[in-house]
């Protein structure tokens, strides 16, 4: 798949920073959307200084679903033209004040469901009409099978897993692929207050693995590969059994 | 929270060890006093504050700006060496400086004043620096420069962290032709010959790239013996080539304390010398593969085992080099105590770039030891006492143990340095060196 403009959506979460820098190095074109315009510019000077043949950035909130197309026209006409999209945007939803607070269920679902998935969507439409692209989103292997410890975060990536599924089914045979890219434990910023172990990977290993996914149209890649095997298992475990699971 | 110096010694436990996540945020909120973290390879305590807080700077990995036409590169000061150089590289420009290991930050080498082994003709990693921004724990952002807050410039380069938070810093960059290196090798029959090869009696023409392994276990006439290498960057071979320095095996485990002792060193040294001819050994290779040998076995430093080890590196003046040096290394192999590694090297005649710089003109000799306890430090504080003897310095980002008269002795400009340290910062070493 062509990679040569790329836009990325949630530019600051360090793995957009890590795939966007790995896409720099090879002289791509970047156009950046992030919410905080302090951060988007450092890491827009950063991608510009590895080498980026251009770097464009847009302030906003992505939330802010009205705005969508007109992001998406700004990165077109920035970008001439969009090759790929990587939708990174994301919270890690504080699962008990979730439970104490629907409002702030649906708000951490409109930010990693809602959101991504009109971006998709979106992309998907004017992406059909041209007969090329790539659409990769970043979920979750927390969306692979509701847990205790955080099922409002994993129904969100889950239901965003589904509404891929589809839309890949769509698009197949439109010359558009959609990536749907499930990272495991990746030691970032959203993690940071998590105790460390064998299974966690770093941003820049999880990025080579988005990289060559996009490259290749993967459908669904699991980050590092290991999470397949893993979650096969999880999945397949009877909800009786998983239920006393303390995971 | 528990944060290891390479050396594994000493093990201290910290309030906090809290992220600088972008450079334009303030200061974390601190328990006790401030100290700024990198990639933790100081040996010792110089990078640890025990009961305080270490500010860690692994997000402040940007670049900020890379002027490709005149190899002046501006970045935060959290990003490490070996990605600076996987940027640069490619572009035929190379960091002036690089200490014995790219996984240190770009902050770290500011705050120790590293060398290379090109001090000879480059000076320290100071020397390069055009300018930085300090955050100071009051809130202010100071950019300094050699124009600009010209004496906290001076005072932040070999500062050890201590006067703020380096948030971002400007560097000169020499151009290369290639990514490689050419390097030469030869054995190395005494302390006499080390200075022959080094270029100090005009006996051979010095390269810009120079250092040597000793055997710490040689004796009498002996002492000295080991191998010489010399390089210079090469001429031709594209700038594209693979820097040969990635991990390819870690160490995964503390080794049992007694893996590294004089019988696997003696081994280990006799082994590597029967590698060294008396000619000129030439080859060319990737400059990770000269420049940072132990980088490709990831956590070396757990081969010494829980326990640890403590590095000791001095510079005594050239006068008496021959002397000072032969008593240390006689007390060496005298003690029974194995040194792994044993490095020998001249420094150029530049003047320190900092306040508080180590490197300055004379001999350097650094040595690993591992750590047993009230025999080690012994063997360490009579080495200590020769250097003081002789005039010379002992280098903190590589010291656990030394007393604070050493550090006075080795640091003369201590005291106009006080005025420059942070309030809020501090450091395990500092409150150890000054009390």
């Amino acid at each position: 798949m062509k990679m040569e403009r790329v836009v990325v959506f949630g530019a600051t979460s360090a793995i957009a920073q890590a795939v966007a820098r790995r896409l720099a190095a090879r002289g791509a074109r970047l156009h950046l959307i992030g919410r905080d315009p302090a951060k988007l510019e450092a890491v827009r000077a950063d991608l510009a200084a590895r080498g980026a043949t251009a770097v464009t950035a847009s302030a906003a909130d992505l939330d802010d679903l009205a705005r969508h197309r007109a992001l998406i026209d700004e990165a077109e006409g920035a970008l001439g033209g969009i090759d790929a999209a990587l939708i990174a945007q994301g919270t890690l939803s504080d699962q008990l004040a979730c439970q104490a607070d629907f409002e702030h269920t649906a708000a951490e679902w409109r930010t990693n469901f809602i959101a991504p998935a009109a971006l998709a969507a979106e992309l998907a439409n004017r992406f059909e009409a041209r007969g090329a692209g790539t659409i990769a989103v970043i979920g979750s292997v927390a969306g692979d099978r509701g847990r205790k410890s955080n099922y409002v975060y994993g129904t969100a990536k889950g239901a965003l897993a589904i509404f891929l599924q589809g839309l890949r089914g769509r698009l197949h045979d439109k010359g558009v692929a959609v990536v749907t890219v499930k990272p495991g434990f990746v030691d970032t910023p959203m993690t940071a207050s998590f105790k460390k172990g064998l299974l966690w990977a770093s941003p820049d290993k999880v990025a080579a693995g988005i990289v060559r996914a996009m490259e290749r149209g993967t459908p669904e890649a699991y980050l590092p590969w290991f999470w397949w095997p893993i979650m096969f298992i999880l999945r397949h475990v009877p909800e009786r059994i998983f239920v006393k699971l303390k995971i | 929270m528990s944060v290891r110096s390479w050396g594994n010694y000493p093990k201290v436990e910290h309030a906090a060890v809290v992220a600088q996540p972008w450079r334009h945020l303030a200061l974390p909120r601190a328990e006790g006093t401030l100290l700024p973290g990198g990639l933790a390879r100081s040996y010792g305590d110089s990078c640890l504050n025990e009961g305080g807080t270490l500010v860690t700077t692994s997000r402040l990995d940007h670049l900020i700006d890379f002027d490709r036409a005149e190899g002046i590169l501006r970045c935060e000061a959290g990003i490490s060496l070996a990605q600076v150089l996987e940027v640069v590289v490619p572009a035929g420009w190379f960091l002036p400086v690089v200490p014995g290991t790219a996984f240190v930050t770009v902050g770290g080498a500011i705050a120790n004043d590293v060398h290379g082994k090109n001090h000879h003709v480059a000076g320290s990693f100071g020397r390069h620096v055009r300018r930085f921004e300090l955050l100071r724990s009051d809130g202010a952002r100071l950019v300094c420069s050699p124009c600009e807050n010209a004496a906290l410039f001076r005072a932040t380069i070999g500062g050890l962290g201590l006067t703020g938070l380096i948030t971002w810093a400007e560097i000169q960059l020499r151009p290369v032709h290639s990514a490689a290196f050419d390097v030469e090798t030869t054995r190395m029959d005494n302390l006499a010959h080390f200075f022959d090869l080094s270029g100090e009696t005009g006996a051979s023409p010095p390269s810009e790239y120079s250092v040597a392994w000793i055997d710490a276990l040689a004796k009498g006439g002996e002492i000295g013996r080991g191998i010489f290498m010399r390089a210079n960057h090469a001429n031709e071979g594209g700038a594209g080539g693979d820097a040969g320095a990635k991990p390819r095996f870690a160490v995964p485990f503390d080794f049992p304390a007694a893996t590294l002792n004089r019988y696997s060193v003696g081994l280990f040294n006799a082994l590597y010398r029967t590698r060294a001819r008396s000619q000129w050994l030439k080859s060319r290779e990737p400059y990770g593969k000269y420049l940072f040998p132990l980088d490709s076995i990831g956590r070396w430093n757990r081969m010494y085992g829980k326990p640890g080890f403590l590095q000791h590196q001095s510079v005594v003046p050239r006068s008496d080099a021959t002397a000072k040096l032969t008593e240390m290394l006689e007390a060496i192999a005298q003690s029974g105590e194995a040194s792994f590694l044993t490095v020998l090297k001249v420094f150029g005649d530049q003047p320190p770039a900092g306040l508080m710089s180590f490197a300055r003109p004379g001999v350097t000799l650094a040595l690993d030891l591992p750590m047993r306890g009230a025999a080690t430090f012994e063997l360490l504080e009579r080495l200590d006492a020769v250097v003081r003897d002789a005039g010379g310095a002992i280098y903190p980002a590589k010291d656990a143990r030394m007393s604070p008269q050493t550090f006075r002795a080795s640091f003369p400009n201590l005291e106009e340095f006080k005025a420059y340290v942070d309030p809020a910062f501090s450091s395990s070493f500092w409150r150890r060196v000054t009390r």
